[in-house]
């Protein structure tokens, strides 16, 4: 089929066996669910590798095996894990391909065949991955940035086979990426169900069919650099590789441009912090929206944020390359584009606080991630303001103040939008409710024990302790007070990590023993809530697409039983439904 | 066409010009009237491969302004020498208009498709994949020329290193899109002989062109850049 119109005419493929119905797959719910699940067991394989490194910083020597190759390879993974494998694939594979279909009342995605590929790709970008930690050498050591020279030279750990396991897998994700992000962009743009315009569309879906654009704009870059590395490293190219002399020899590089480089890798590197923060955006949005029963304030100027935001990303790259060198107008360039995405940024802040102001608000686990997620963001994103500028930056560059920004803004604050949404999501994932109690506690103590973490952080960034590095006792400027702070960190952060056992825990003991959560327990009005099975079966909708009549957030609305009305209402049905004043 | 169903959702008669691109976008189930999914995602997918292409060729300009060496001068380096006579960038300006030939067959066969003429459609597209496959074994033959000539992707005896480099890597990256291409043509050209867009109607061929158009676009882009500069 080929339009939305023929979706009702033509018979579903029903799977029946259980390969096709849970591994080989192409229904789009299903696949997120492998997306999501993979990307978890990534992201806790990474989350050990912080641990570990937190053991080092805060107590250094206290793991015998922590030596200074082991300390960077964890590092490097833990980075590249995190904001790759981890939240772009549960973003955007996960949350994407759930929440696209039914939030815009599509059967599947366009090309499920293609979306199915997707994931399959996204297994092996991972399995290459992990390879890496057995091989000779051990996984690269080079930093999540991989820069040149220092990625592929002698010395570096994992120079033999890591860092080609890594780029190897990074093209394999790029590919994969792309496959799944052709399908949503045209799930979006061709294949809503009827009435539902683009102005009708959750902020979730606006988040993820922006980042997704991004993603497919970006990832090129990405693509491009990790070929020209890979031949460098192994057919002997030069075109990151300038002539120098490593380990007293004179190596076979000559006349490469290690700064082409950085420019390729933030070009990509930075749109990759707004894939990972626009679903956030836009999902925090629609929670805020559903548990202080109100509308989201100021949607439209919230969508065009979105679309802003998105493409200013694209020429701000450079701001991460202030001390790389370069023209001093080049970087008065790039330091006022990056202070104008603050504007958009502003904008959505504003609304989700307005969107709370007199709102009828449930203290929900959701919500609070949600409010979680704003603090957390602002804070993150105020330091940004610090670092956008020159002369602020370069004093504060590869010092732990960088580390707390980037951890608040891209890695804590779109993590506390993950949990929160599938705390939201859960009961019509599942069909059950997940346990309040423990999402409580899970919820206090990741908050809490982020801050903890990283608000220190940024005074050891003023007191100029630089990052990256493998054992900061050594050093007479980072004073006594740095290495307690350090100690007091490593508490905490081994304190939230054990702590993510009980949504773990949540997660699993909900899914089969949960309460009964009923299609629509948080008394939504967008699309997803709305099918006629929970969790919805394959092909969402039954005989007939739904029919959109209003945008999704008619919250609080007076005169009708319930003080919310489903996008596929019509105002012949509210109108019967009305109370007689 | 489709039902209106919204307060909001625009006219049912067709508007033209901005009004027309507003009703699109803020219409109903899609954006583009009547752009078949294929052909939507295939034109995002060549967006999104344009950027790929972009990134290889302005990475090619980067090193060659900031190499130390000589770059070589590519009209010697792609010249033939044919019956005494030296012609520079011969073998260049055929493969470039073999290419070109091979989009107007290609633009035919879209052509005859829409008119459902099977037989036409099949041999046109046939045509352009048998072009393509030339091309590419021209591609070929100048690769061993070059490589016989000790040019390499770490060196060469004419000048700067990243001349191989760049030249096996973005001649190679475009040679791999034009072998996918013509495989990608026969598979639909035979689809079509057989019979199996018979109900589903002929845009598939017309989403091969896009795919083909582009790729020979982007040769345009290499010629000039790096072939010509």
């Amino acid at each position: 089929m080929a339009y939305v119109h023929d979706a009702e005419k033509e018979a579903l493929h029903q799977p029946h066996s259980f390969w096709s119905k849970y591994v080989w797959s192409q229904d789009h719910k299903v696949i997120a669910i492998q997306y999501s699940l993979i990307a978890i067991f990534a992201g806790i394989i990474a989350l050990v590798l912080s641990a570990m490194m937190r053991m080092q910083i805060g107590f250094p020597g206290s793991l015998e095996f922590m030596d200074a190759n082991t300390y960077y390879q964890a590092m490097t993974m833990h980075g590249m894990i995190m904001v790759i494998y981890l939240l772009t694939a549960l973003f955007l594979g996960g949350f994407g391909n759930y929440m696209i279909p039914l939030m815009v009342g599509a059967r599947d995605m366009v090309f499920p065949f293609v979306n199915m590929l997707s994931v399959w790709f996204y297994f092996l970008s991972v399995i290459i991955l992990l390879a890496s930690f057995f091989v000779p050498g051990g996984p690269t050591g080079a930093g999540w940035t991989l820069y040149p020279p220092q990625a592929i030279t002698a010395g570096t750990p994992g120079m033999e086979w890591g860092i080609i396991l890594m780029l190897v897998s990074l093209l394999v994700f790029i590919i994969a990426a792309t496959m799944g992000g052709l399908n949503y962009v045209t799930t979006v743009i061709q294949a809503r169900t009827y009435g539902m315009t683009l102005l009708r569309m959750p902020l979730t879906v606006w988040g993820i069919f922006m980042a997704t654009i991004l993603a497919l704009l970006a990832f090129p870059a990405l693509f491009v650099s990790g070929v020209m590395m890979l031949l460098d490293r192994t057919i002997g190219t030069s075109f990151f590789m300038p002539e120098m002399i490593s380990m007293g020899q004179q190596t076979d590089y000559d006349g490469g441009s290690p700064i082409l480089f950085q420019h390729l890798f933030w070009f990509f590197g930075h749109p990759e912090v707004y894939i990972v923060a626009l679903p956030a955006f836009g999902m925090i949005s629609d929670i805020l929206s559903v548990h202080s029963r109100k509308k989201v304030f100021g949607y439209k100027m919230m969508v065009w944020a979105i679309v802003a935001i998105g493409v200013l990303s694209f020429i701000v790259w450079a701001h991460h390359m202030y001390v790389s060198g370069m023209n001093p107008y080049f970087g008065f360039f790039f330091a006022t584009t990056t202070l104008i995405i603050a504007v958009p940024t502003a904008i959505k802040v504003y609304n989700w606080v307005l969107t709370l102001w007199k709102g009828d608000i449930h203290m929900t686990v959701p919500l609070l991630f949600a409010v979680a997620f704003i603090f957390t963001f602002l804070a993150g994103g105020l330091t940004g303001l610090f670092l956008g500028n020159v002369i602020v930056d370069i004093p504060l560059s590869d010092t732990y103040f960088v580390v707390a920004h980037f951890h608040m803004v891209m890695g804590v604050a779109p993590v506390l939008v993950v949990f929160g949404s599938i705390y939201h999501w859960f009961p019509k994932i599942t069909g059950r409710m997940m346990n309040d109690k423990i999402g409580m506690w899970h919820f206090w103590i990741t908050f809490l024990g982020t801050y903890a973490i990283y608000f220190p952080m940024h005074y050891l960034g003023i007191l100029g302790m630089p990052r990256r590095y493998y054992d900061s006792t050594a050093y007479e400027f980072i004073p006594q007070s740095a290495h307690d702070l350090n100690a007091f960190i490593t508490i905490a952060a081994l304190i939230v990590g054990a702590a993510q056992v009980l949504f773990i825990y949540n997660m699993i003991h909900s899914a089969f023993k949960g309460k009964e959560s009923g299609p629509n327990p948080w008394n939504a009005a967008s699309l997803e809530w709305q099918t006629p099975q929970t969790p919805p079966v394959h092909g969402n909708w039954g005989e007939k697409l739904p029919v959109v009549h209003r945008w999704p957030y008619d919250y609080s609305v007076p005169g009708v039983k319930e003080d919310f009305v489903p996008q596929n209402v019509s105002e012949q049905e509210l109108e019967a439904n009305k109370v007689k004043l | 066409m489709s039902t209106v169903t919204g307060s909001s959702t625009g006219s049912s008669k067709e508007s033209k010009g901005w009004q027309g691109v507003s009703d699109d976008w803020g219409g109903e189930i899609e954006a583009f009237r009547d752009v078949p999914w294929g052909k939507a995602m295939m034109w995002i997918f060549l967006l999104s491969d344009t950027f790929i292409f972009s990134c290889f060729l302005v990475s090619y300009m980067t090193v060659r302004m900031s190499t130390t060496v000589d770059w070589p001068l590519t009209s010697e380096v792609f010249a033939l020498t044919v019956n005494g006579v030296h012609v520079p960038l011969l073998l260049i300006a055929i493969m470039t208009f073999i290419l070109i030939t091979s989009s107007g067959t290609m633009a035919m066969a879209v052509n005859y498709g829409y008119r459902r003429d099977k037989k036409k459609t099949f041999w046109l597209m046939l045509v352009t994949a048998i072009l393509g496959a030339s091309f590419v074994g021209m591609q070929a033959f100048e690769w061993s020329k070059l490589i016989e000539e000790g040019v390499r992707p770490w060196g060469n005896p004419m000048g700067a290193a990243q001349f191989g480099a760049a030249f096996f890597m973005i001649t190679g990256f475009h040679g791999l899109h034009v072998s996918i291409g013509v495989i990608y043509l026969l598979v639909v050209a035979f689809k079509v002989k057989r019979g199996d867009y018979d109900d589903t109607g002929f845009e598939i061929v017309e989403i091969t062109g896009l795919y083909w158009h582009f790729v020979d676009l982007v040769w345009v882009f290499i010629f000039a850049f790096f072939y010509l500069w």
